[in-house]
Parts: structure tokens; sequence; C-alpha cells
């Protein structure tokens, strides 16, 4: 099956967010990260472990009516580094944005190491990992400087 | 000289080779007012807050006899049982009051990072008392000032670290800063409470020559310094393990007998049975000098971060009690 046929699972969109490229399954931890839950009213469109030519397989999200900032997009680093975003007006791709990974993730996912002072969800200081390494991917928590465990981290979700 | 400046000191990555160099010198020419043979109150004026969530006997008593010998004083959080972090008062919240109390800061806590999270909501400096298995740089400072006491330098010197190298933090902090002077490492230590493997790997990233053995014994015959730590029962699974295990680590003089003639003896203590008290009358044992070094390394510490000049000559600005 095509990539086009992919994208027609569900209709086009007239204004809002379309991103593409998300690895396979991570669609609900993309919302998740996004903060779009069961309460938003705006109509979401979600298609899970469709064919991709470039990934095999992958999910797409579509969010109606609203245009999502380069700073919300930025949280889906950890998840969805290499997603692509479009920003629909009037049914066509007004901007192409991409997903960056900074020096530091702020205040998306908490630190792995249980005996870490940020375990304490009352602090009120932001949650910091540093980028050590991109390929591969490592982070190290700004305040106790331990290694994290990326496939702990995703339950980690702020 | 007046020396550069310190913001905090957090791990002993906040200072430079230099710097801990030059700490180490004016804590040499503190050595009289540590000793209280002479009255030099630097610190005059000035609050040291002492915030100890854990307890804690050399380290908050040296920082406090420093603090008071500079002519300082002392605040103390006091039983953390009886204080406002008992009614979930979070960290952050404490710094803030005590931050507008003081004008520095020492604080152990049982929580990793907790020091670096203080330094981040706090105005004035932070020294890291320790923090969970975390850092413990202000012990490195008196460690290794003890060891350039004894040798003269700290640069090329082959030093076995023994005991619970896993848990203890005053071997990792002082493991990195060995390695920046050039130092090889011997790591002896029951399999189970070997270095972190994190450690060993980053020690060696950075150029360092580094030994495991479960040896202690047979691996002591070239070292410049033998620091041992205290092997916990509770990390063990059963008695007949630990008790198999910690003989093994149990110096004794006879164990001295052919070690290098300046060869030096160190423990943080408090010890339990992994020094023998026949060691204590030997040439080798620095342990009790050591933990008075805790005074003078953080009397330097205390001037440089509050950015005080220790004078070059202290006995002509000191005055007699």
């Amino acid at each position: 099956m095509s990539n086009e046929h992919s994208m027609r699972r569900v209709t086009a969109i007239r204004n809002g967010t379309v991103i593409d490229h998300i690895p396979s399954g991570q669609a609900m931890r993309v919302l998740e990260m996004l903060g779009i839950g069961g309460e938003t009213s705006v109509p979401i469109s979600l298609v899970m472990n469709v064919p991709s030519k470039k990934m095999g397989s992958k999910d797409i999200i579509k969010v109606e009516d609203r245009e999502l900032t380069q700073g919300e997009l930025d949280r889906l680093a950890l998840v969805a580094p290499d997603a692509h975003v479009a920003i629909i007006r009037a049914y066509s791709v007004a901007e192409k944005l991409t997903i960056n990974l900074g020096e530091e993730v702020v205040n998306v996912v908490r630190c792995t190491f249980s005996n870490c002072i940020t375990t304490n969800l009352r602090e009120p200081q932001a949650h910091r990992l540093r980028v050590v390494e991109r390929d591969p991917l490592q982070l190290r928590c700004h305040y106790c400087g331990r290694p994290q465990d990326l496939g702990e981290l995703a339950n980690n979700v702020l | 000289m007046e020396g550069s400046i310190v913001a905090g000191l957090i791990t002993m990555d906040d200072l430079t080779n230099e710097q801990i160099l030059e700490i180490l010198s004016d804590a040499e020419r503190l050595l009289p007012v540590a000793r209280g043979e002479l009255y030099l109150p630097l610190l005059k004026g000035r609050i040291l807050g002492n915030l100890f969530f854990e307890p804690s006997t050399r380290t908050r008593m040296s920082f406090e006899t420093a603090m008071k010998r500079l002519g300082g004083d002392v605040v103390n959080l006091g039983d953390v049982k009886t204080s406002s972090v008992v009614k979930g008062e979070t960290l952050f919240d404490t710094i803030q009051m005590v931050d507008g109390y003081t004008d520095i800061i020492a604080m152990r806590h049982p929580r990793q990072g907790a020091a670096q999270y203080a330094q981040d909501a706090a105005r004035v400096p932070i020294l890291n008392g320790g923090d969970g298995a975390g850092h413990h740089p202000t012990q490195t400072m008196l460690d290794l000032f003890t060891i350039q006491q004894a040798h003269g330098r700290l640069n090329g010197l082959k030093v076995v670290l023994a005991g619970d190298l896993r848990y203890g933090r005053t071997v990792h902090s002082l493991s990195h800063a060995l390695v920046r002077f050039g130092c090889d490492l011997i790591f002896a230590s029951p399999d189970l409470l070997r270095m972190p493997e994190e450690i060993v790997s980053d020690l060696r990233a950075h150029g360092a020559n580094v030994l495991e053995t479960e040896d202690l014994y047979g691996s002591m015959a070239e070292a410049d310094v033998v620091y041992m730590t205290r092997i916990q029962k509770e990390r063990f699974a059963d008695e007949d393990e630990y008790a198999r295990c910690a003989g093994a680590y149990k110096l004794h003089a006879r164990h001295l007998e052919d070690v290098k003639q300046d060869m030096i003896v160190m423990h943080p203590l408090p010890r339990v049975d992994e020094i023998d008290p026949t060691v204590d009358k030997t040439r080798h044992a620095r342990y009790f000098e050591q933990a008075f070094n805790g005074v003078v390394a953080r009397m330097a510490l205390l001037c440089r971060l509050l950015g005080v000049t220790v004078p070059a000559d202290v006995s002509a600005e000191g005055g007699a009690l």
C-alpha cells in the first residue's frame, strides 16, 4: 500500500497540525507528551501501524484547529525525533516544522534514577536532562548526574 | 593572590586543577589557625548555614569548627525530625529560607542531586557535604590535602582504594580527582562491592590506568596510599558471605611489613573492623590527621567560596588567642 493511501485513511483536515513519520506504536505516547488527552475538544485523528516506504510502518496524527508550537513539538524529540510536522491552513501545507533536540530536555520527562531529588514531585524546579550524546542518544540528569535509562524514560513523561 | 571565583562546590568538576592546588596551599597556610595556635577572623560577620538532612558527625562538626576558627558564625538546621522538613517542606522552600539567613550553606541530603538542586535555588554558594551515593567534594579536598601533605605532591602516585567501592561516595569523588592528577588506581574490593562500571569506564576514558582486583594485601607493595573504606554488613545477603568478604579487607600491622616506607593508610572514618588498632601505632596511619584536615580544608574552601583571600603570611596577620 502506498503512502498516499496511508494518508487517506483519514480525511484531509482544513486547519491544524499533521504529525507524520511517528515510529510505529508511539502515537499514543506522542499525544500524551503533547498533553493532548481525552478532555481535548478539538477533533483528533490517529492512524497506527500503516505501511511506510521509509520506516516499514509508522503512525500518523492529525490535530484539527490547533497549530502546535515549535516548543510543543520539541517535546517529541525523545520518542519521535524524525517525525515530519506540517501546519495546515485552508487544506494546504502552510508551514513545515522539524523537531529539534536541544542541549537540554526541560520539563518533558523526569529522571529515571529512583533516588534523585526530582522524584519528589512537589519540588518545583524544572526537570532537566542534559543531552550528552545524540547518536545513540544519551542523557544525564542535570541534578544527580545519572545516565538515563531510555527504555524507562518513556514511563516518566510529565 | 586573589583566587578565581568558585560559585559553589557540588562536584569536583566545579574546580580546575589549578584551583584545587591553590585551595590546598591556602589550607596549608591556615594550619596554625585550625590548630587554634593563631586567631585570624577572616570570616568575621559571615554566617554558615549547616543543613544536614541526614546524620553526620565529622563533616558537620568540622564545618562548624572551620567557620568558628575563622571568626564566623554558624546556624544549624537541627534535627530533621523537629524541623519544617517533617511538615513536608520542599528542599526548594527550605533553601529559600536559609538563603536569606546565611552567607553560605553546607548541606548533606539523602537524595542524589540535592546539592545541585539547592545551588540552582540559592543565591549563596552551596558546599555539598554528600548527596545520596553522589558526590562528597569537601571530603575529596581533605583527602587530597592529606595525600599532598604526606607525599609533597599529587601527581603520579599509586593509590589503592579498598573495601566498599560500590556504595562509598568518598571513593567515587576521590578517584575522579586522582585521575586528573595522573595517579594510577588499584580498586581492591569483593566482587559484590566493585566500583560501578560507569565510573571505571569514565575514568579509563579520561586516560586513567585502573586495575581491579579482589586481592588487597597483594596490591599494596608498590602503593603510595592505601585508602580503606568500611564494608557494611547490610550489603550482603547472608552473614557467611559478609564474614568471608570482610575478612579479606581487614588491615593489620603485620600486612604492612613489606610496603613502601612512606606509604600512608587513610580512611574516611568511622571505621569498624577494617583497620586493626595495631595499625594506629605504625608510621603509615594517617586517618586521624585526615579527620583533622577536614577542618583546615573546609576553612580554605569557605574562604574561597566567600571571596576572602587567605593572606600569604598568615602569622603576620593573625593574632594570639
